[in-house]
């Protein structure tokens, strides 16, 4: 009985997204549709990296380069011969790729098949690694991709990136690509691959004394992620239809890595939320930016607060409140009912439940 | 290649892993002890040439007087960051205090653009570095020179501290084991703050030099440097000083060595320090100078 109640609070819950997708496809004005938009973006990447970072405790850095890579392969796949003429003006292309132009949605997948392939390929040797030495390897991977995406002059068109993507990431396909993925990690999460995750991340060699492939494991949950982070890269090229190596350096990373840790590592839910909250807020803080009266005060624009303020407030959340948003729980119907049923108590201790240990991060001798 | 051609590259490749070394000792020092990649290292080293720049051109000192000023400024400002920092998540997950380190150096990153500005800024090399001297055939700038002298001198005063004065025995105390120091009554705190300014004002120093070496700043000249002296660290096999040198001299050597050589790769030369890590680590995963740990379970 209660299973179905809480089940069909979901399906008016999902119900209700949905409505609200289509509302703001119609509403909103072009630059909130875009904010609105980069949120779905964001949530496809940070769910990727927090099944890395959160769920198989694997500390990735190299966020960045499987983006790239999923964003080169779908804008050269989908672009026009002409565009693509008009992009490689210091060395033509490549003859293999210049007349190729496919559909949008086989090329995503294609683009994500090819990072799956690459971290696959980086992912075999690499895992032996752990903590710090996987963190630093995986960034050095990530360096490597985006340098040689500069030098590769007659694919890539090298620096000076690639302009005029088609602009095929609309409101649904975003967002529908994103429901997607998060319907993925919480099937994943449920079925014995998450499970085994998990376990890896909690402690190797149990899961291992266990019957698990401890290294399999860890390959398979490093490929699943490249494939999204693919895919995300591949949506965020044909958002802003231009792009260059450049955009996909170590802070591309970092924010991401920003949002999974605000948004509570190992929290399907805490990386949705923490994806929204830290696209708004990056777009909101551009104020910061430019020059404003504020009663006696008055500032010219000063570019670059805005990255200031937004570094602060990250270091707070971190000094102060380590778990995140979520801290590692995740949103569930239940939860809700409980929290309004004690508020109506109200005199009640705080928590019934004990904190669940938060997952383990590796002692302190590597 | 001639001869005098290549003892011009030898020389470059000898100063720039003096610079290398110098930054990559604050990271080996960071995390011999906290285990942290201290990812604001890099930013400091940026500051300190910032710091040293101003004075010399607003301020009009000579320019030993500025390195000593900036000297000062960042190993204050590395002792400064660590308490405000690091030291609040001495006792959290190692990831925490890993995106604190990160969010320090972009911290440290914007306000640098914030304050000097994003366009670069040529520096003025004093007269005593900026000489061009001959040796034979073999041309140079001093500071090309000077460097790899200051850097050894650095490095013996450093190997002093490490291995014959009471701070230095706390230091390799505490990075053996922080809790048997702190029993034995060594001011763990202190020793931390001593390590993060040492190591802030060997960064100082580098970044001084390297300002007169290659003489332009930016507000993210030290996010390459940064992350390639941490891979030296790496390299070397964290946690060991001797270690950092030799990975830190490696990485100048190779690094000018395959672009004299092969000049068509001069555009992947932000990569190869990339791939001499992944091949030192999956080769020998503790590093050229590690100890190899055995697990405990």
């Amino acid at each position: 009985m209660k299973l179905k109640q809480n089940q069909l609070y979901t399906v008016i819950a999902l119900c209700v997204i949905a409505l609200f997708v289509v509302v703001a496809d119609h509403v909103f004005d072009p630059f909130i549709l875009r904010v609105f938009n980069l949120c779905a973006i964001y949530i496809i990447l940070a769910l990727s990296l927090n099944l890395l970072n959160g769920f198989t405790g694997l500390f990735s850095l190299g966020h960045a380069g499987f983006m790239a890579v999923g964003a080169y392969v779908s804008a050269l796949l989908t672009m026009s011969p002409q565009s693509k003429e008009m992009n490689y003006f210091l060395a033509p292309i490549v003859p293999i790729l210049k007349n190729i132009t496919i559909p949008f949605f086989p090329a995503l997948i294609i683009a994500g098949l090819t990072s799956a392939l690459v971290g696959f390929l980086i992912g075999a040797p690499i895992l032996r690694l752990k903590d710090d030495y996987l963190a630093i390897a995986t960034l050095g991977f990530s360096e490597i991709i985006r340098v040689v995406l500069t030098n590769l002059q007659t694919v890539t068109n090298g620096a000076q990136g690639l302009k005029g993507l088609p602009r095929f990431s609309t409101t649904y396909t975003v967002w529908g690509v994103a429901g997607l993925m998060v319907l993925f990690m919480v099937m994943l999460m449920r079925s014995s691959y998450g499970r085994a995750m998990k376990a890896v991340r909690d402690d190797d060699l149990a899961a291992e004394a266990m019957g698990i492939n401890v290294f399999k494991t860890k390959v398979t949950a490093f490929t699943v992620s490249s494939f999204w982070a693919g895919v995300g890269g591949a949506l965020l090229g044909h958002q802003i239809t231009t792009i260059d190596p450049k955009m996909f350096t170590f802070s591309f990373t970092f924010n991401i890595v920003l949002i999974v840790v605000l948004g509570g590592t190992g929290s399907i839910t805490g990386s949705v939320l923490a994806a929204i909250l830290d696209t708004v807020l990056m777009e909101f803080l551009r104020f910061l930016d430019e020059p404003m009266d504020f009663l006696f005060i008055h500032t010219e624009g000063t570019p670059g607060l805005r990255m200031v303020v937004f570094s602060i407030l990250l270091m707070v959340v971190v000094i102060f409140r380590q778990k995140g948003i979520m801290g590692g729980k995740e949103f569930s119907w239940d939860a809700v009912l409980n929290f309004r049923k004690k508020k109506a108590q109200n005199g009640q201790t705080d928590q019934d439940s004990p904190d669940k240990s938060s997952p383990k991060e590796g002692g302190r001798h590597a | 290649m001639t001869f005098s051609l290549f003892m011009q590259h030898i020389v470059n490749a000898l100063s720039l892993g003096s610079l290398y070394a110098l930054l990559a000792i604050g990271y080996t020092m960071v995390y011999g002890i906290l285990r942290l990649i201290n990812f604001a290292h890099g930013d400091i080293f940026m500051l300190g040439a910032y710091v040293a720049f101003y004075c010399t051109s607003l301020l009009l000192l000579p320019w030993w007087a500025s390195l000593l000023i900036a000297i000062v400024f960042t190993s204050i400002l590395g002792m400064g960051l660590e308490r405000v920092a690091y030291a609040p998540l001495r006792d959290s997950p190692r990831i925490s205090i890993m995106i604190s380190a990160i969010g320090a150096s972009f911290l440290l990153e914007n306000l640098a653009v914030l304050i000097f500005g994003g366009r670069p800024k040529g520096v003025e090399v004093p007269e005593m570095m900026g000489k061009v001297l001959k040796l034979g055939s073999v041309s140079f700038l001093s500071v090309s020179l000077f460097i790899p002298i200051i850097t050894v001198a650095l490095l013996i005063l450093l190997m002093w501290i490490v291995n014959g004065t009471k701070t230095g025995i706390a230091m390799r105390a505490v990075s053996t084991d922080i809790e048997t120091a702190r029993l034995m009554g060594v001011d763990v705190n202190r020793v931390i703050s001593f390590t993060f300014g040492l190591g802030s004002l060997l960064a100082a120093f580098g970044g001084i030099m390297w300002s007169y070496k290659y003489p332009q700043l930016n507000p993210l000249m030290g996010v390459m440097p940064g992350l390639k002296c941490f891979i030296a660290a790496v390299i070397g096999g964290i946690g060991n000083i001797g270690g950092a040198v030799l990975g830190g001299f490696l990485l100048g050597v190779i690094e000018i060595m395959i672009v004299a050589l092969f000049p068509t790769l001069s555009g992947y030369r932000d990569a190869f320090a990339f791939v001499l890590l992944i091949i030192v680590l999956l080769a020998k995963p503790t590093g050229l100078l590690g100890k190899r740990q055995a697990e405990k379970v």
